[in-house]
């Protein structure tokens, strides 16, 4: 198993080279100079090529790249374009505050979906099966900048019930959670629903199966056979989807930040992009892919406690 | 005098589907004697798993028992709740299936599996069943059980892991084990040791066994009595010898008559021609009826009842009973048989 963890880790490595070049191509390839938006657009000619010059864009562009990979390998991402930070400082105080809205997403999505998917699958084509399975259908369809804007319509506006929902979240770990709730409403809600049809399916494939009539015939309670047996069994695929919605929650946090003003990595790379600071995009979607891909190992290991049958190796 | 384990009478259990109900058993009757070996005989779709299930009521969650009594030591099991039913199944009454590569839950280990009943019926702590598990896989005759006991089922063959279904099925010292052919999906060789291994614990332990099967060579070789199936009925049971020796039943002679004979020489099988009829579609006589080279009129229009008819056989035919309107003299399969008696 540790050798399996130290294989994997060592895999990351091609994968997060070709995520940087992939990304400090494509920022170079759209149009926009980052030294003309910051000199201003009245400034001079002679202004923006020293301004240039100081940034090293003149330089060929793979020495650009060798240079930055060069700091990045060393733990330094460059500095900011815009505010001359270095880029770690920036992602730093911004990394935990969408990290905790991507986390409690996934734990609302694995737990709503999880109920509801074994519920949809015990009482399969009962009115509740049926119930579940139109509101997912609902959570699926529904476009979470949709669902955000009519959140925040219903209870922080409409109701007046709750107005500091809408306050602006500082970031870090411990704030209130009504701060919390309808941002992790709106990012989770979409998981939730794909993790109950997730759930739903396979718990319905297992339940047939003749290995569940045998703990049946074995007189355990219906609780046991469900949780016990069939659950275990169950989850294994739903976990590979639990792996990519977490994933997906920290790239699609981007939009439900902007819609509750969260000063999180999503919002921070979309400020980037706009003002082409390449070192801020880089830097974010590096880490961002860095989680992702340890995300997914935990989920692989966790393959492998659920059942001895798959071989890592 | 022999006191019977488990009687049944008249049972019927029906599926709820989309094009309606469908009967799969509809008239079983048998006895099984306290220690003996009952087999249930019949082709495919015949009813003989659903006889079994039933027993247990382990049916789909579409099906259900619709009538008749399942008498287990004097109890209608019938009229039990859910959960006196539970502490029935595995304990008293356990059962083993067809498929042993499927029928062990993939993700825990045969120990971890074994232990569940005994934790379950026998209220053993966790270390305790581990313990007898070990001992249950040495009395199932798997070479060094300490290890085993650890092994997921994967790591087993499929005559292995019925063995550990068999030791799963022994946990609870069961008074009576439903084997639903239990070894057709295991090779010839490793079929006999199956058999072998149910018979000597049946000796070892007393138990009684309700052996379903559609091989008539297992049934002579194991049973003690025979309930032959057709179309979701009983036709015939008798005890084995009987039974092999004078079979009444049509279908039973014609049965035996398509199996090969090795004091003959033989070029070709003789089946029994046609089909069996579809579960959706019985004749209204008779389900033999068309199938039956002594079929009449009688035969054709009213379905005949299971009656006792002398030494031994009870019979669904209406060639032994009052009310026969053929030749006194039947022939079937190269069988004759005196109308009547």
């Amino acid at each position: 198993m540790g050798k399996y963890i130290v294989r994997r880790l060592l895999q990351t490595i091609p994968v997060l080279i070709g995520v940087s070049i992939l990304v400090f191509s494509l920022m170079h390839l759209i149009p926009g100079d980052a030294a003309q938006i910051m000199a201003g657009e009245g400034a001079s000619e002679a202004t923006v090529e020293q301004l240039r010059e100081k940034l090293g864009l003149n330089e060929p562009k793979p020495v650009q790249y060798y240079n930055y990979m060069t700091g990045v390998v060393q733990g330094d991402l460059g500095n900011s374009i815009r505010s001359g930070r270095p880029v770690m400082d920036e992602i730093k105080g911004r990394f935990w505050v969408t990290a905790e809205l991507a986390i409690y997403a996934t734990i609302l999505a694995v737990f709503v979906g999880l109920i509801a998917g074994i519920v949809s699958a015990v009482r399969h084509s009962s009115w509740a099966d049926v119930s579940i399975m139109i509101v997912a259908l609902f959570g699926l369809s529904m476009p979470n900048f949709w669902l955000g804007l009519v959140l925040i319509q219903w209870f922080a506006i409409g109701a007046d019930w709750l107005p500091e929902f809408l306050k602006m979240r500082p970031s870090g770990w411990g704030d209130s959670w009504r701060q919390l709730l309808l941002p992790v409403i709106t990012l989770g809600t979409s998981g939730a629903a794909i993790i109950a049809r997730m759930t739903r399916a396979s718990m319905l494939e297992i339940i047939g199966q003749d290995y569940i009539r045998t703990a049946r015939a074995k007189g355990l309670s219906e609780r046991i056979v469900i949780y016990r047996h069939a659950l275990k069994n169950a989850l294994i695929p739903v976990i590979t989807v639990v792996g990519l919605e977490f994933g997906a929650f920290l790239g699609g946090a981007v939009i439900t930040e902007t819609i509750f003003a969260i000063n999180g990595m999503g919002r921070l790379t979309i400020d980037a992009i706009r003002e082409r600071d390449f070192p801020i995009v880089q830097g974010t979607i590096l880490i961002i892919s860095l989680v992702f891909v340890l995300v997914n190992l935990l989920v692989d290991i966790s393959y492998r406690m659920l059942n001895k049958r798959i071989d890592l190796n | 005098m022999e006191t019977d384990v488990l009687r049944v009478q008249n049972l019927q259990t029906s599926f709820y589907t989309d094009e309606g109900e469908v009967k799969a058993v509809d008239g079983v009757s048998f006895n099984l004697p306290k220690g003996k070996t009952l087999g249930i005989v019949g082709e495919s779709g015949s009813g003989k798993s659903i006889t079994a299930l039933s027993i247990l009521q382990l049916l789909a969650s579409n099906g259900g028992i619709k009538g008749g009594e399942i008498v287990f030591k004097g109890d209608n099991l019938v009229n039990y709740t859910e959960e006196q039913m539970r502490a029935i199944r595995g304990n008293a009454i356990s059962m083993i299936f067809q498929e042993p590569m499927t029928s062990l839950n993939p993700v825990f280990t045969v120990g971890q599996q074994i232990s569940e009943s005994l934790i379950k019926h026998q209220k053993l702590s966790k270390k305790k069943a581990m313990e007898r598990s070990v001992d249950l896989l040495k009395l199932v005759g798997i070479p060094s059980p300490e290890a085993r006991v650890k092994n997921y089922p994967y790591e087993l063959s499929g005559g292995m892991r019925q063995r550990v279904m068999i030791a799963m099925a022994l946990s609870c010292d069961p008074e009576m084990l439903i084997a639903d052919e239990p070894t057709t999906a295991l090779d010839v060789t490793i079929q006999a040791q199956i058999l072998d291994l149910i018979k000597e614990l049946q000796h070892r332990l007393g138990m009684s066994v309700m052996f379903i099967t559609h091989d008539l060579g297992v049934v002579a070789e194991t049973c003690d009595y025979v309930a032959v199936m057709y179309a979701g009925q009983v036709v015939e049971y008798a005890d084995v010898y009987t039974l092999f020796a004078n079979p009444k039943h049509p279908y039973t002679i014609g049965l035996l008559n398509s199996l090969p004979r090795h004091d003959v020489d033989q070029d070709k099988l003789e089946p029994i021609r046609g089909n069996v009829p579809s579960i959706r579609d019985m004749p209204q006589g008779c389900r033999f009826a068309p199938r039956c080279p002594a079929a009449t009129d009688l035969c054709r229009s009213k379905l005949p009842a299971l009656e006792p008819s002398g030494n031994g056989n009870d019979v669904r035919c209406w060639i032994y009973t009052e009310e026969w309107d053929g030749e006194a003299e039947v022939e079937v399969y190269g069988k004759t048989r005196i109308a009547q008696s």
